[in-house]
């Protein structure tokens, strides 16, 4: 016992939290710096940008239209003689909006299911991941269309039909996970204490459950960027004047051949931010999924 | 050794084994068959037995994280398989467990203040200070120190973090604790310490002990008196030294045949079994097929446990002719 306590006081002070041990291994990533700073970037422009944008992006001015990139206009105008640039700061908001609100209605009841299924199992397990596997049986984007056709055409039901075709990934992912944590030896242990299911559930199956949800969760607001620019393209999300990337897409493949400026920025933009999710959500992967270090 | 604690009396579980998903009849492998065993306060019960042999599968029954398929468990003359889920949730505060694997057994997002804590959260016992003090307390109890309180497990070794595991079973100070193999993931000069430290604890809180364990060496050194099983049977069980002297049963005389003596010069006839833990018959006794001296009788029946001598029971045919 003497010599037991001599060994530990050799051991560093500090607690080493599970997140700071993979805050470490992210860092050691150049990608997901990189993605994590493309992210970082478009989140601030969705902030503050609409304050920086220098023409009010509604502006119409038709002796300016299509007018290549220049110093003026950055990125040039469009067909109304609108100011690209701007249209395009004001559009992050917009589509990290979506992203991010759509990811967290998704992750937020695919995780209540999916945590129900695993933990209950039997029929409720059935019932659940029979719906999930009805629903992963249609291509997402049909899906979608199918909704927001039911809904009607704007952003915001768009929105909601892409949170709801992604329920089921995270439901799965997260039934999946909670499958294997509850056989865990310390979830028998909280049982062997004599705690309710409620608090195993929310303090030690979802805490031990999650990492893959919030890398899920990355990469799926990408995917979610790129459904609201497919919606709007179809002209299924945003409405005329907004400014939201899929539909400046769209708007701009008459002027496809004349002025490309019109398709190359919002395309850029939207493949950008895309980007920068991925690389995130690859590093987040990397640091968070081969459990944690014991 | 007088007030008897906790009485199993004839627990079974069978586990339903499906042969296929047409044919109706259902045969069962009987993981605990007809086990019963008294355990008194203030004692250590130590259970032996190679894997597969029931002894998890017993402890758990009594802490009804597995519930019996057939059988009483009185824990302080309160029958625990009638208790509702929340009763049982209760009565847990007074039985608790330390597990075998002391890297698997705690949360690893938790700190050792948040696992130590929680028992005494969801029995509602003290307030927040309290319980703090509760924490650092039972940390020095078991060898740690106070500011281990704010660290993670990955940042213990496996014997520290069993400490752990044996602090956070005294934390709502338990009557019995169930210890299933806690010793046996553990270096063994580490095994030592951690014995050591559970002998004192009983000495010190007037604990009682289940002691599951495979290594009869380290049952020798924790238990007053110990059980042998064998494929969900108890075959025996008596006084630790009763027992290591003089084995009745012809699988406990082959099981102690085989602990190593530390003495290269020592020679010692061992009694090798032949078959394997799988060669077992619907009728008759579990071991006759592995036994040396199995006669027709013990094809025919299963041999009760009986009391040969005070304290030693035995449930062997051929015990009684042995002799």
């Amino acid at each position: 016992m003497v010599s037991n306590s001599v060994e530990m006081k050799t051991v560093e002070e500090k607690a080493v939290g599970p997140w700071k041990v993979a805050w470490q291994s992210f860092k050691k990533s150049k990608a997901a710096l990189v993605g994590t700073a493309i992210v970082l970037f478009f989140i601030l422009l969705a902030l503050f940008g609409p304050l920086v944008a220098p023409q009010d992006i509604n502006d119409q001015n038709l002796s300016v239209r299509l007018l290549p990139p220049s110093g003026e206009y950055w990125f040039g105008t469009d067909d109304f003689g609108r100011d690209i640039f701007s249209r395009i700061v004001h559009g992050a908001r917009i589509s990290l909006a979506v992203g991010f609100l759509s990811v967290v209605m998704s992750a937020v009841v695919g995780s209540f299911l999916g945590i129900i299924a695993g933990y209950y199992g039997r029929m409720l397990d059935t019932i659940i991941s029979r719906i999930f596997d009805i629903m992963l049986a249609f291509p997402s984007i049909l899906l979608a269309i199918a909704i927001v056709s039911i809904l009607g055409p704007s952003l915001q039901n768009a929105l909601i039909a892409i949170a709801i075709i992604n329920i089921p990934n995270f439901g799965r992912l997260i039934r999946s996970k909670v499958l294997s944590v509850k056989e865990e030896e310390y979830i028998v242990a909280a049982r062997a204490i004599g705690m309710k299911d409620s608090r195993i559930l929310l303090r030690h199956i979802l805490p031990n459950s999650f990492s893959p949800v919030i890398v899920q969760g990355t990469l799926a607001i990408a995917t979610a960027i790129i459904e609201a620019a497919a919606l709007s393209f179809l002209g299924l999300g945003a409405v005329a004047p907004q400014p939201e990337w899929g539909k400046m897409l769209s708007d701009a493949r008459v002027h496809l051949m004349t002025a490309p400026w019109t398709m190359i920025f919002p395309g850029l933009a939207i493949m950008l931010t895309v980007l920068g999710f991925n690389l995130m959500g690859d590093g987040l992967r990397d640091a968070l999924d081969p459990k944690m270090k014991n | 050794m007088s007030n008897v604690l906790l009485k199993v009396n004839k627990i079974k579980k069978y586990f339903p084994k499906k042969t296929g998903s047409l044919k109706k009849n259902m045969s069962y492998v009987k993981a605990v068959d007809d086990v019963s065993f008294e355990v008194f306060e203030g004692e250590t019960l130590g259970i032996v037995g190679e894997s597969g042999c029931g002894k998890s599968t017993t402890g758990r029954m009594i802490m009804r994280l597995l519930e019996p398929t057939d059988g009483s468990i009185l824990f302080e003359d309160v029958e625990l398989s009638s208790l509702s889920k929340t009763e049982m949730r209760k009565a847990r505060r007074d039985i608790q467990m330390v597990f075998q694997d002391p890297y698997a057994s705690l949360n690893p997002r938790h700190t050792v203040k948040k696992i130590l804590e929680e028992p005494l959260i969801v029995h509602g016992i003290g307030d927040k200070k309290e319980r703090q003090t509760r924490v650092e307390e039972y940390l020095e109890i078991v060898g740690l120190s106070a500011y281990h309180a704010q660290r993670y497990p990955h940042q213990f070794s496996g014997g520290q973090r069993q400490r752990i595991g044996i602090a956070r079973a005294l934390m709502t100070n338990p009557k019995l604790i169930i210890a299933d193999e806690p010793v046996s993931a553990l270096d063994v000069s580490i095994q030592a310490q951690v014995l050591n430290l559970m002998k004192r604890l009983q000495e010190d809180l007037k604990l009682t002990y289940i002691f599951i364990a495979h290594d009869l060496g380290v049952v020798r050194h924790i238990s007053d008196r110990v059980g042998v099983m064998y494929l969900g049977r108890l075959v025996e069980i008596a006084p630790s030294e009763s027992l290591y002297a003089e084995p009745l049963h012809p699988y406990s005389q082959a099981l102690l045949s085989a602990v190593p003596i530390p003495d290269p010069t020592y020679q010692r006839e061992q009694i090798m079994l032949t078959g394997d833990t799988s060669s077992s018959t619907e009728t008759g006794c579990t071991f006759q097929l592995r036994c040396p001296y199995a006669t027709t009788v013990c094809k025919m029946n299963v041999p009760e446990l009986v009391e040969v001598r005070p304290g030693h029971s035995v449930a062997c045919h051929l015990v009684g002719e042995q002799q």
